[in-house]
C-alpha cells in the first residue's frame, strides 16, 4: 500500500479566481430512455473542481464516471438523454445550452482526453492536421500555417521527439503512449481551464502510464488548469488527485479530500476497491479481496443502498434498513468534508478491526 | 506500391486469360454450331457446311483457334472469309460478326458512348441520391424521417427494375409525353438532346440502384457516428457539419467504394434492361440481340469486354483503398 500512503502534491493549489470553483456540478441526473425502460446512469451527483486542483473520480465499468463527465462538454444527444440539474462551468450554465454554444466550450473551456487514443483519433487524417484542426475550431482567424506550428509546438511541449515530422504521421504510425501524447497535446491545444481524462492510462504499459501522469502534472502547473482524473486505479488517485470521488450505481457513494478518503475510508464499496489493488510491495499475508457480484443493473437499480446486495456489512445495520432506504450523503466522523452514503453506524471501527488487517497488515500494528 | 501494382495487373491479366479460354471453349464445344449458324437453312448441303468450317479455321486444334483469336485482340489479324480475299481486321480484333458480316469491334465500338452515358450518369445518380438519403437517416436515426426513407427504399427494391422502368417508360414518354422518345442521341451531336434523353434513364437506374446505396450507407454512416473518433470530434468544439461530412463520412464512404466499383464495371458492360426499354443502342442491346440470332462472335466479345471491365474496376478500387485508407500498405 505504499503507493496509496503517498501524500498528493499540494504544490498546484492556487487560489481560484472569482466566487465559486471553475466547475460546479450540482444535483446532475442523467436518463437515457430505451426501449427496455429508462436507464438512470447518473443520479444527484454534485461536485466542484478549483483551477489547479484534480479531482480523482473512481468507480467500476457503468457506475457513472464517463457519463458525467461527457455532461460537462454537453456530448449527450439531448434527443436520447435526459439530463436535469446544473453544470457550470467558469459560471456559465452547460445543461441546455444551445449546440452553438456548446461547441464554443469544447476543446476550448474544456477538453477530454479519451482512454483509447488508436480509437479516439482519426485513422484517417495526419496527426499534425488533427492538432490544427482543433486549434483552427476555436481560432477562426488563424492562418493554416500558424496553426500547423501551434499543433508543432505543441506535440514538442508534451515530449514528441522530432515533432515536424511527425506531425506528418498517422495516428498508427505511433506508439501507443506516442498516441496518448498526441491526444493529450490536442486537448491542450487551445489552453483549457479544466481538462477531463477519461481513464488516460488504462491501455498503457505500466512505465509509459508513470510517464503520461507525470506529464499531466507538469502541464497542469504550467497551465493551472484543474482536471477531472476518471480511473477505476485508485493508485492514480493516489498519485493525482487533490479530492476523490468513489461513484457507485450512478451515484457518489464517497467523496472528499484524496488523503482523507484513501486513508480513512468510510464506506464499505471503497473498501473493496482498496482489497481489489495489487500491490508488489504488500506483505505477503496480504489478501488480494475482489469484490463479490456484479455491478447494479442500472435499469432496475437495487432498492435501498445500491451496494446492498454485495456488501458484506449488511448484517451489521439494524432492520433490512439498507435493503429499503437509500442512504443519504452525509458527513463523515473525520470532518465534513469527507462525505460517505452509508448506513453503518461505526464505519471507522469495523475498517479498523475487519478490513485493514486483511489488506494491510503491516499498517494495523503502527496503530 | 510499383511492385504492388506490376503484381495485381500480371493476376488481372491472368484471370482475364483464364475467362477467355473458359468462353472460348463454352462456344467451341457449346451446343452452337458456329459454322451452322452461317449457314441458310434452305441452301445448306454438308459440303456447303463443311467448307465453311474450313474457312472459319473450326476444323483446327482449340489451341491453334485460341490463339490465332487472343493474337486477333493484341495484334490484329486477317480472317478468311469464304473464297474472296483474306479481310484486314484491326486491333482489337474479336473476329467477324456471322450476321452482319462487319469485324466485331467495328460493330461494337460506335455502341460504347450510348452504354457509358447510361451507365456513368446512372451511377452518378444512384450514389448523389443513395448517399445522400444514407447519411440523413442515419443522422436521424429511429426517426419517423429515418423509418419512412428505410420502408421506402425497401418498397422501391422489391419492384424489379425491367417492370419500373417499363413503367416510367409507358406514363413519363408514351402517355404523358415528358420525356423524349428519341433513343440515344450523342454528345457530340447535340448535348442538350442527349442530356435531355438520357434523364429519364438515369433517374431510373439512379432510383433502383440508391435503393441499395442508402441503406448501405446508412449503415456504414451510423456505425462511423458511433465510433470513438467522431467523439473526439465532436469534443474538439467543430461544427456538427464537419463532424459528420469530414470526419464520419469520411470513413463511412470507404466500404461503399468497392460496391460501386463493381456496380459500374456492371454496367459499362451493358445496361440490357434500360437500352431495350429506352431504345439505347448500346452494348447490353447489342449483346442481346447477337444472343437471339446466335452470333457468337459478337457474344464472345461483349463476355469479355464484361469481365475486363469487372477485373480493372477491382484493381482500381484497390488501388483506391490505399489512397482512402493510409494504414492500407500495398505491399
Amino acid at each position: 500500500m505504499t503507493s496509496l500512503s503517498k501524500t498528493p502534491d499540494f504544490s498546484t493549489a492556487s487560489p481560484s479566481s472569482g466566487d465559486e470553483p471553475f466547475l460546479v456540478v450540482d444535483d446532475l441526473t442523467v436518463k437515457f430512455p430505451t426501449a427496455d425502460g429508462l436507464v438512470n446512469a447518473v443520479t444527484n451527483l454534485s461536485y466542484a473542481v478549483e483551477l489547479g486542483k484534480t479531482l480523482g473520480i473512481v468507480g467500476e465499468s457503468g457506475s457513472g464516471k464517463s457519463v458525467s463527465s461527457m455532461a460537462v462538454l454537453g456530448l449527450h444527444d439531448a434527443r436520447t438523454s435526459r439530463i436535469t440539474g446544473s453544470i457550470r462551468v467558469g459560471g456559465q450554465e452547460v445543461v441546455g445550452l444551445s449546440e452553438g454554444r456548446l461547441q464554443r466550450l469544447r476543446g476550448n473551456e474544456v477538453a477530454m482526453i479519451f482512454q483509447d487514443a488508436l480509437a479516439a483519433l482519426h485513422p484517417y487524417y495526419k496527426v499534425g492536421g488533427q492538432l490544427a484542426e482543433a486549434y483552427l475550431a476555436h481560432h477562426p482567424k488563424a492562418s493554416k500555417r500558424d496553426a500547423h506550428r501551434r499543433a508543432v509546438e505543441m506535440l514538442d511541449r508534451v515530449g514528441i521527439p522530432q515533432p515536424d515530422m511527425r506531425a506528418k504521421d498517422y495516428p498508427h504510425q505511433f506508439s501507443g503512449g506516442m498516441r496518448q501524447r498526441v491526444m493529450i497535446a490536442m486537448s491542450l491545444i487551445n489552453d483549457p481551464k479544466l481538462l477531463i481524462a477519461d481513464e488516460p492510462t488504462t491501455a498503457l504499459d505500466v512505465t509509459v502510464q508513470a510517464q503520461i501522469l507525470d506529464l499531466l502534472q507538469d502541464l497542469q502547473r504550467e497551465f493551472n488548469s484543474a482536471i477531472i482524473m476518471i480511473t477505476h486505479d485508485l493508485g492514480v488517485v493516489a498519485e493525482m488527485a487533490d479530492d476523490v470521488m468513489v461513484m457507485y450505481g450512478g451515484r457518489a457513494v464517497e467523496q472528499g479530500p484524496a488523503k482523507e478518503i484513501l486513508v480513512r475510508p468510510e464506506m464499505p464499496y471503497t473498501w473493496g476497491l482498496l482489497s481489489s489493488i495489487p500491490d508488489v510491495d504488500a506483505d505477503v499475508d496480504a489478501r488480494l479481496v475482489p469484490i463479490p457480484g456484479n455491478p447494479p443493473s442500472l435499469l432496475n437499480p437495487p432498492s435501498g443502498c445500491a451496494f446492498h446486495p454485495r456488501c458484506p456489512h449488511v448484517d451489521k445495520v439494524p432492520g433490512n434498513l439498507c435493503s429499503t432506504e437509500l442512504p443519504d450523503l452525509l458527513p463523515a466522523r473525520s470532518g465534513p468534508d469527507h462525505l460517505k452514503r452509508c448506513h453503518l453506524v461505526d464505519p471507522s471501527a469495523v475498517y479498523q478491526t475487519e478490513v485493514l488487517p486483511e489488506i494491510a497488515p503491516d499498517l494495523v500494528e503502527e496503530n | 506500391m510499383l511492385g504492388y501494382l506490376v503484381r495485381r495487373l500480371i493476376s488481372a491479366v491472368l484471370v482475364l486469360a483464364l475467362v477467355s479460354i473458359a468462353v472460348f471453349a463454352l462456344f467451341t464445344y457449346g451446343p452452337r454450331d458456329p459454322a451452322e449458324s452461317m449457314c441458310p437453312e434452305s441452301h445448306c448441303t454438308a459440303q456447303r457446311l463443311e467448307s465453311i468450317r474450313e474457312n472459319l479455321g473450326l476444323d483446327r486444334p482449340f489451341f491453334t483457334q485460341y490463339g490465332e483469336y487472343m493474337k486477333g485482340i493484341v495484334a490484329g489479324r486477317e480472317i478468311n472469309v469464304g473464297t474472296k480475299n483474306p479481310i484486314e481486321c484491326d486491333v482489337p480484333c474479336f473476329g467477324r460478326s456471322f450476321k452482319y458480316g462487319v469485324n466485331v469491334w467495328d460493330y461494337l465500338k460506335p455502341r460504347m458512348p450510348a452504354t457509358f452515358s447510361v451507365a456513368i450518369g446512372g451511377a452518378v445518380f444512384f450514389l448523389v441520391i443513395g448517399l445522400s438519403f444514407g447519411v440523413f437517416a442515419a443522422r436521424r436515426r429511429g426517426t419517423l424521417a429515418d423509418r419512412g426513407i428505410v420502408g421506402v427504399s425497401l418498397l422501391i427494391n422489391a419492384i424489379p427494375y425491367y417492370l419500373l422502368a417499363l413503367i416510367a417508360y409507358l406514363y413519363l414518354v408514351s402517355k404523358f409525353g415528358l420525356f423524349p422518345d428519341s433513343g440515344y442521341v450523342p454528345f457530340t451531336d447535340n448535348p442538350g438532346k442527349w442530356l435531355y434523353a438520357l434523364l429519364l434513364p438515369w433517374l431510373c437506374l439512379g432510383l433502383t440502384y440508391s435503393t441499395q446505396y442508402a441503406r448501405f450507407s446508412r449503415g456504414s454512416m451510423i456505425e462511423a457516428l458511433s465510433d470513438d473518433y467522431v467523439r473526439t470530434a465532436r469534443a474538439k468544439g467543430l461544427a456538427q457539419r464537419t463532424v459528420v461530412f469530414r470526419h464520419a463520412l469520411r470513413v463511412a464512404i470507404v466500404p461503399i467504394v468497392t460496391i460501386f466499383g463493381l456496380d459500374l464495371a456492371t454496367l459499362l458492360a451493358g445496361t440490357i434492361f434500360t437500352e431495350q426499354i429506352f431504345g439505347v443502342q448500346g452494348m447490353g442491346l447489342a449483346n442481346l440481340q447477337a444472343i437471339n440470332i446466335g452470333d457468337l462472335p459478337i457474344i464472345e466479345a461483349t463476355v469479355l469486354i464484361a469481365a475486363f471491365f469487372v477485373v480493372a474496376s477491382n484493381v482500381i478500387v484497390d488501388l483506391l483503398y490505399s489512397v482512402l485508407d493510409p494504414r492500407v500498405r500495398l505491399a
